[in-house]
């Protein structure tokens, strides 16, 4: 039984499908948290998903440039994440709401 | 064994992906967050891509969420939130069914063109005892080689993003309130 059980060699659908979920996850994050940082930290979560994808792909196709890509990604989202955090900071100095619906000047 | 990897790994990024979701308080939702992505790095080497778990730890769960923690603790906002109530009506169910069909999409597309994943590419350098350091030597000949426009233009993207954050983030300060 446990020789039949190592003999199982995850493919790359596996990464995949796991890659689907936590994208899922992410996004069904995004669309309910209503903290911004943590609506961040879910699309921290999307990147990583996209990022683990790249590398399965990367693996099954024999080919480098998929981990190229997840190095430019990351760069990306650190960029994002600055930005992002450094506009939550300026909103947040002026105002005392923590959440999403408490931004609400703009509204028509 | 690659299976137990990758049962552990998979339990480590679907657990902390749920806590970073679920957990009320912002500084638990980052802490599982670096459980996330250290699965995902476990991931990166199990699929031979050690420069990239390498990189994934020390941008990601270093740089990335300790500027989270940051910021959470200098806005004070580390309270608890209240997660039971939901502010727009049928938001939630629309979000499940939103986050289960995109996953479920993808995997349909995943299932059903597992035929064309076995196409070779260039090839790829495994790493091994004799060369330890052939992922990192084909990663950086793709990048300073056939991408090294793109490359560069990351380093403008990230001085563009720094000096835009210290704009935005400073203090007003009065004498220039004042023009």
């Amino acid at each position: 039984m446990s020789t039949m059980i190592s003999a199982i060699e995850p493919t790359t659908s596996w990464y995949l499908i796991l890659a689907a979920v936590l994208f899922g996850i992410g996004a069904f994050g995004v669309l309910v948290r209503r903290n911004p940082l943590v609506m961040f930290m879910c699309i921290e979560l999307m990147l990583n998903a996209v990022n683990l994808s790249f590398v399965a792909l990367a693996l099954s196709l024999d080919d480098i440039n998929g981990q190229a890509v997840v190095l430019f990604v990351m760069v990306v989202a650190a960029a994002e994440v600055v930005v992002g955090l450094g506009i939550i900071v300026a909103i947040m100095r002026r105002r005392t709401g923590m959440t999403a619906d408490d931004l609400t000047e703009l509204k028509g | 064994m690659e299976l137990f990897v990758f049962v552990a790994a998979s339990i480590m990024i679907l657990g902390g992906a749920i806590g970073v979701i679920v957990r009320p308080n912002p500084v638990h939702a980052a802490l599982s967050l670096v459980l996330t992505l250290f699965g995902v790095a476990v991931m990166f080497v199990s699929l031979h891509a050690h420069f990239l778990a390498a990189v994934q730890v020390i941008v990601y769960a270093g740089a990335i969420v300790v500027l989270f923690l940051f910021v959470i603790m200098l806005l004070g906002v580390d309270r608890t939130e209240d997660i039971s109530v939901e502010p727009i009506t049928a938001q939630r169910p629309l979000a499940v069914v939103i986050g289960v069909g995109i996953a479920a999409i993808v995997s349909a597309a995943v299932v059903s063109s597992a035929d064309i994943l076995n196409r070779q590419g260039e090839g790829l350098d495994l790493t091994t005892v004799e060369s330890p350091d052939a992922n990192v030597r084909q990663v950086a000949r793709s990048v300073f080689g056939d991408y090294v426009f793109a490359f560069e233009l990351t380093s403008v993207l990230l001085l563009v993003a720094v000096v835009g954050t210290v704009l935005m983030a400073r203090r007003i300060s009065s004498s220039e309130k004042g023009k």
